[in-house]
């Protein structure tokens, strides 16, 4: 057990190198470097720098350096928490996601929680429902949830509401909350608006899951305890809640490390349609406009909070399965 | 009884005939894996919807009504024209539409459109119309269908009073091939390095394994959008697709690289490369002979559930403005156009490429689900 959180620990620490390797590639990909831009921008201003003020600028902002120490200088910095300045928004870019960041991690654990709670009574139902017109029901759910991009749902629902309440539900709060301090009445009003966020980010993953407990939770049900109890005497529900839905419910646990990344995926593009006051648009925004730091700072951002959170439900799973706690190879790979 | 009989046929059990068992238990596992795939009656209908559709794209030129870039500016935002069998005077056997009468209102400044029930433009095949290239190649003038004069908008009009219909057309050519075409790069990437990590194990496979887990592990969209993002502006409609595809397929190839080194780490124990190995078979003859037939179904089957995920991420790419750019269209491109809900509700047809996308991605999940089926030995037979 131990042997086993250590090498995933490791593991982890890899997986966090590689991302900070892309995050810098990020940085670098568009042509020159941001001081190029920047020169560019006074050009246009008719501000002229001299040769000796720009390698000045170059060394403070350790360009003059070769590539690998800038990315270890920038790894360096992040660590510290210093996320480095936003080309667009003129401030650090701490500051940015500061208020975003919270909202888009309770955004994104909402929505696995409430995958959780739909995916799997509704798999739990379909199986035990073989063929009924539940589970045909919930497999076409499934399947069109699935089809259907994020953005899509995101917009049909702003024009449902707009239909039905006159107005499209966007953002996570009312015009007049905005600029607010957090008190109870913006609290409430968050929770009005949080739901369409999350039913359209949770579609998704709810239909993927469905079909994973409804085929997994199947396959446990022809196994000969299942016989063996209910032949004792068993009753049904005890039965099925005790033995094949722990069983069943396994790969849904492992599932979490692959459905999070989807989910954080999806989160950023329904955020940008529904404008949500999370990362997503702003990661729009800085793309849109080349700011490459804050970008790279984003996507760096979610990576290590994803690849945190496959971790976490990874240890869950752990804790979940005897069989790889005591140190089975075979399910843990 | 009768329901012991229906399973049997259903399940084409030897039940019947001396003769059907043996040719059931003579059949390659090609064949037997034809058979259950055509007993998936959906994953049927799914190839059948998906040939169509990759038929017209082959042949959009053909198949659209008019040049996708011709501007009607007398026709901004007009709405789907039905095709009609019945009108104000009666049955008529040609079918035909009515051309939209246009009245500017003044308060709103939009065209209001109304059916001009007093002329009648019977639809054409075969029609002549705007000149093409098929494929660049062939000069032609005939599309399948057209009107002699006024406009036919079968899925109505854009912005610009560009056919939506015919836009959608061309742009299924372009999503429906990036999912091919990324498919075929991961492929190449994912039988190439789960070859190398499955069949030498060791370093390399332990350094391909991370950087799988490190790819699976990390949100693909925002990783999606920084590298699209950084696709150079003055890039032509070729670089930037080719470029788009490879960036969706840098990730689509580690589902694949997976099954291809499960597959040979548990293969290459088996008694059957043991035997050609003391027959004297090299290694690669191993590998191509013996090993890739007895996994390529499921080779392909991971292929087929991968098309679906590089399409959406094409759509929702484009829909951004970070993938394909105009004047190329493709589903995701035609969807910016409603891109707010004002646009859904005075011009809902502007979402039919949309539409389009999920008809396509579910067909393909429908045959990827019936390719697995039928690829499991282990499943009832």
């Amino acid at each position: 057990m131990t042997a086993y959180v250590v090498r995933r620990v490791f593991y982890m620490m890899i997986t966090l190198a590689l991302v900070s390797v892309v995050g810098f590639a990020i940085i670098q990909l568009p042509p020159g470097d941001f001081l190029t831009t920047h020169l560019r921008q006074l050009g246009i201003t008719g501000t002229q720098l001299s040769e000796e003020e720009l390698q000045d600028i170059r060394a403070y902002y350790g360009l003059d350096k070769p590539g690998y120490m800038q990315y270890f200088v920038w790894v360096a910095n992040m660590l510290r928490g210093d996320l480095g300045e936003s080309y667009s928004y003129r401030i650090p870019v701490g500051e940015l996601l500061g208020d975003r960041l919270p909202l888009t991690v309770l955004v994104s654990l909402l929505t696995i929680v409430v995958t959780f709670l739909l995916a799997v009574p509704i798999g739990i139902y379909s199986a035990t429902h073989q063929y009924s017109l539940g589970d045909y029901t919930a497999t076409v759910f499934g399947f069109v949830g699935l089809a259907t991009p994020n953005f899509m749902l995101a917009l049909l629902l702003m024009w449902i509401s707009l239909s039905w309440f006159g107005f499209p539900i966007t953002g996570l709060f009312s015009s007049e909350y905005l600029d607010q301090p957090w008190s109870v009445a913006k609290f409430l009003d968050m929770m009005l608006h949080l739901p369409v966020a999350i039913l359209v980010v949770a579609t998704g993953g709810t239909a993927g899951l469905i079909r994973v407990m409804r085929g997994s939770l199947l396959d446990e049900l022809q196994k000969q305890y299942v016989i063996t109890a209910r032949s004792k005497g068993l009753v049904e529900r005890t039965l099925l809640f005790k033995y094949p839905v722990r069983i069943a419910i396994n790969p849904i646990i492992s599932g979490i490390g692959a459905v999070f990344p989807e989910i954080v995926s999806g989160t950023i593009i329904t955020a940008i349609v529904l404008n949500l006051p999370t990362v997503g648009p702003l990661l729009f925004n800085a793309l849109t406009q080349e700011d490459m730091q804050l970008a790279a700072s984003i996507v760096m951002v979610l990576s290590v909070l994803t690849v945190i959170g496959v971790f976490v439900s990874d240890m869950l799973l752990v804790w979940l399965d005897p069989r790889i706690r005591f140190g089975s190879e075979r399910s843990a790979a | 009884m009768s329901d012991v009989e229906a399973r049997a046929a259903a399940t084409e059990l030897p039940a019947t005939s001396a003769d059907t068992a043996e040719r059931y238990y003579l059949a390659s596992q090609w064949t037997l894996m034809r058979r259950r795939f055509t007993r998936h009656r959906l994953a049927i209908i799914g190839l059948a919807v998906l040939g169509a559709l990759y038929f017209v794209a082959l042949f959009a030129e053909f198949f659209a009504t008019q040049d996708i870039y011709r501007r009607d500016s007398d026709h901004l935002y007009a709405p789907p024209q039905r095709i009609r069998f019945v009108g104000e005077d009666g049955l008529s056997l040609r079918p035909f539409v009515y051309p939209w009468r246009v009245e500017l209102d003044l308060e709103t400044f939009r065209n209001r459109y109304a059916p001009d029930t007093s002329r009648k433009a019977y639809l054409r095949f075969f029609a002549r119309g705007d000149e093409y290239e098929l494929w660049g190649l062939f000069p032609s003038r005939i599309h399948l269908l057209g009107v002699d004069e006024g406009t036919l908008f079968l899925l109505g009009a854009d912005k610009f009073g560009r056919d939506n219909y015919s836009r959608s057309l061309y742009a299924a050519r372009t999503s429906l091939s990036i999912g091919l075409v990324g498919v075929a790069l991961a492929f190449v990437l994912g039988c190439a390095l789960g070859g190398v990590s499955g069949f030498f194990g060791g370093a390399a496979d332990m350094a391909i394994q991370r950087l799988i887990e490190f790819m699976q592990s990390v949100p693909q969209i925002p990783l999606w959008m920084a590298l699209s993002a950084a696709v150079p502006r003055q890039w032509g409609p070729l670089q930037v697709y080719l470029s788009i595809t490879i960036i969706l397929s840098l990730v689509g190839w580690t589902g694949l690289a997976r099954v291809v080194r499960g597959k040979l780490l548990q293969l290459r124990e088996e008694d059957f490369v043991m035997a050609a190995r003391i027959a004297g078979s090299t290694a690669p003859s191993i590998i191509v002979r013996h090993l890739l037939p007895s996994f390529l179904s499921f080779l392909i089957v991971s292929l087929t559930l991968s098309i679906p995920g590089m399409i959406l991420g094409e759509t929702a790419l484009s829909f951004l403005g970070l993938g394909l750019r105009p004047p190329t269209v493709s589903w995701g491109v035609l969807l910016k156009e409603a891109q707010n809900v004002r646009t859904i509700e005075l011009h809902p047809w502007m979402m039919i490429p949309g539409l389009m996308v999920i008809v396509t991605v579910l067909c393909y999940n429908f045959v990827g689900d019936g390719l697995r089926d039928a690829a499991d030995p282990y499943k009832s037979n």
